[in-house]
């Protein structure tokens, strides 16, 4: 659904996407994930067809940016890092400007309207001055324009900036909800959010993309290793965890096996591959021969604060590259 | 053609949305009504005068009240012009509101003619409030009323080169005070080269007076309609659009 290859964006003086690349798959929720001038808004850009590309291209719905933006435009809906809105328009005067604007034939303005007043939740202001709202409010109101003419594409650019933290939960499902029929691509730097929404995360830094991965993936090619927790019991009688240790110690792939604690006759193991191994259907197939019960067999995630740090520090990512060198 | 027009509704609305239309319609019924009311009194006065010398002097209502009411309506109307458009692209800008209406599937030249004709349909509400004071000479006389339509049409087409100068000054910053200013300059300048004829014959000084919107004017309220005029008025129109849809396209390469 949207393609970007090599895509560079100079300003003046600044390179603030360089050489980025990466897809989004229909359907996904994509998390792009970056400190403060990381270039994520300039990427988004790009991407709406309201900066051009210095190089590279990116392709939106099937469509070039450069060669054919209104065919984009047709297809997005955009949400700027600042709600664009009007403060001396009433949120649903406002509403029906965008609709009118984004081609909704006027037929069925009314209704759309309607329908994505109720679903951000700005029905009961739709009469008030769009300058006097909250700002979690004109957020919701930036969102209801968004998502108006139900484009293919979503891009959101900080969706959950300035909001309580009742209306960010609600905006994450809302924003939930959106994916299937919607892709998505939303920017942020609070680390939860991806891993509560998003499927993909791509991960940018000083312009450059620094991972791009399934949220899950990611945690372990950080290590370059996977880590698996698993818990086991025998089926009757005492099992000593020396056995266990020794059984999972000799599944192929495995590098470590560390003791956690016992409860209830559960015996709980933590288990870390070498590196790029997949182990757990390994595990799962050992602890089953060995006649013993499988409570519990999943990765060990990393927190993504964890993975953005190391990712993101210079200091870390010259030591990795002097590493592999 | 729709989307121009949803983007001139949007700018009426908000042109009128805020007290600064009202303000600027009150100011100028005031300020034209005083001309208007200047003007007949010269008139009144001058017929008195001659009546009282006793050789009766052929006077027109058209020659000494309509036109001279025309003429100053006309130079008001340089220091509306930058009231009007300061804020069409300057504000958009400001807000973040651009990226909206650059991400929506309408084109530049909608976007531009929209705000364009927004502005010049301001203009022409501004001006009908001096039309009110012109119809009070056809309760009482009875002037011609085609020198007066023409006097119009020609500060409609003022109006709209200057507003087409002032919108495209307007895309070229994100204040709205510097564009007014700005605007203002432009249009000051435009006013006062037509001077230059007063003192100076060469050619230069024909080009010069040849560039002042004012001088294209004078025919106008003399009731003439000539195609020259016309064409340089529309000229400058297309220029200053133009200009403004480059401008719009080099912000983005830009910024
Ligand atoms: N209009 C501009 N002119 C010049 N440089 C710019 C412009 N906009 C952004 N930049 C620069 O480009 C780089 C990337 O900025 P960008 O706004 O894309 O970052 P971001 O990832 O969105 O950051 P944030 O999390 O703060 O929103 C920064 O170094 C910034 O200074
Ligand atoms: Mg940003």
């Amino acid at each position: 659904m949207i393609r970007v290859q090599d895509l560079t964006k100079r300003y003046a003086r600044t390179v603030a996407v360089d050489n980025v690349s990466f897809e989004v798959e229909k359907g996904q929720i994509v998390g792009f994930l970056g400190p403060n001038g990381a270039g994520k808004t300039t990427t988004m850009r790009v991407l709406t067809c309201f900066l051009p590309p210095t190089g590279g291209e990116a392709e939106v719905a099937g469509f070039n940016v450069a060669q054919k933006p209104m065919e984009v435009k047709k297809r997005i809906g955009y949400l700027p890092e600042t709600p664009p809105l009007y403060p001396e328009m009433e949120v649903i005067e406002y509403l029906n400007f965008v609709g009118r604007l984004k081609g909704i034939p006027k037929a069925q303005l009314a209704e759309r309207v309607k329908e994505v007043s109720e679903r951000c939740n700005v029905a009961d202001v739709s009469t008030k001055l769009i300058g006097k709202l909250s700002k979690g409010y004109r957020q919701r109101v930036g969102l209801a324009q968004a998502i108006i003419h139900n484009p293919d594409v979503l891009i959101l650019d900080e969706p959950t900036a300035g909001l309580d933290p009742k209306q960010i939960i609600e905006t994450r499902e809302l924003i939930k909800n959106l994916a299937g029929d919607h892709t998505i691509i939303l920017s942020t730097h609070i680390l939860p959010e991806v891993e509560q929404t998003c499927e993909k995360v791509i991960i940018i830094n000083k312009g450059k993309v620094v991972a791009t991965d399934s949220v899950e993936n990611l945690t372990s090619r950080l290590r370059g290793s996977e880590s698996v927790a698993v818990e086991v019991s025998a089926k009757d009688g005492e099992l000593p965890a020396q056995n266990v240790q020794q059984r999972l110690e000799q599944v192929p792939g495995v590098s470590r096996v560390v003791y956690r604690t016992a409860r209830d006759g559960k015996l709980r193991f933590e288990v870390e591959s070498l590196q790029g191994r997949h182990i757990r259907p390994e595990i799962a197939r050992s602890v089953v021969e060995a006649g013993w019960n499988l409570h519990e067999l999943h990765p060990v995630a990393f927190s993504l604060e964890e993975i953005f740090l190391e990712l993101t520090s210079s200091d870390k990512s010259a030591q990795a590259s002097g590493a592999t060198q | 053609m729709t989307n121009i027009w949803i983007i001139c509704r949007k700018e009426l609305k908000s042109y009128f949305a805020s007290p600064i239309a009202y303000g600027l319609m009150a100011f100028f019924a005031l300020i034209s009504g005083y001309f208007f009311y200047a003007a007949t009194a010269i008139f009144v006065s001058r017929g008195m005068e001659s009546q009282m010398m006793g050789r009766p002097m052929p006077m027109d209502v058209n020659e000494w009240v309509i036109r001279p009411v025309l003429m100053n309506v006309s130079v008001i109307g340089l220091f509306l012009i930058p009231m009007i458009t300061m804020r069409l692209f300057a504000e958009e800008k400001r807000s973040g509101t651009i990226e909206l209406l650059a991400t929506s599937p309408v084109r530049d030249f909608e976007i531009i003619l929209g705000k364009w004709f927004a502005a010049l349909l301001m203009y022409i509400a501004i001006l009908a409030v001096s039309a009110l004071n012109i119809l009070i000479l056809f309760a009482y006389g009875s002037p011609d009323w085609r020198p007066l339509l023409v006097g119009y049409f020609g500060l409609i087409l003022q109006g709209g080169c200057l507003l087409a100068i002032g919108t495209f000054i307007s895309t070229t910053t994100r204040n709205q005070i510097i564009a007014g200013v700005g605007t203002f300059a432009i249009c000051l300048l435009l006013w006062v080269l037509d001077w230059v004829t007063a003192f100076e014959t060469t050619a230069t000084s024909k080009v010069l007076s040849y560039l002042s919107v004012v001088t294209h004017f004078e025919p106008f309220s003399k009731g003439v309609l000539d195609s020259k005029d016309i064409i340089f008025y529309f000229s400058v129109i297309v220029f200053g659009l133009f200009l403004t849809a480059r401008s719009m396209e080099s912000l983005r390469w830009r910024s």
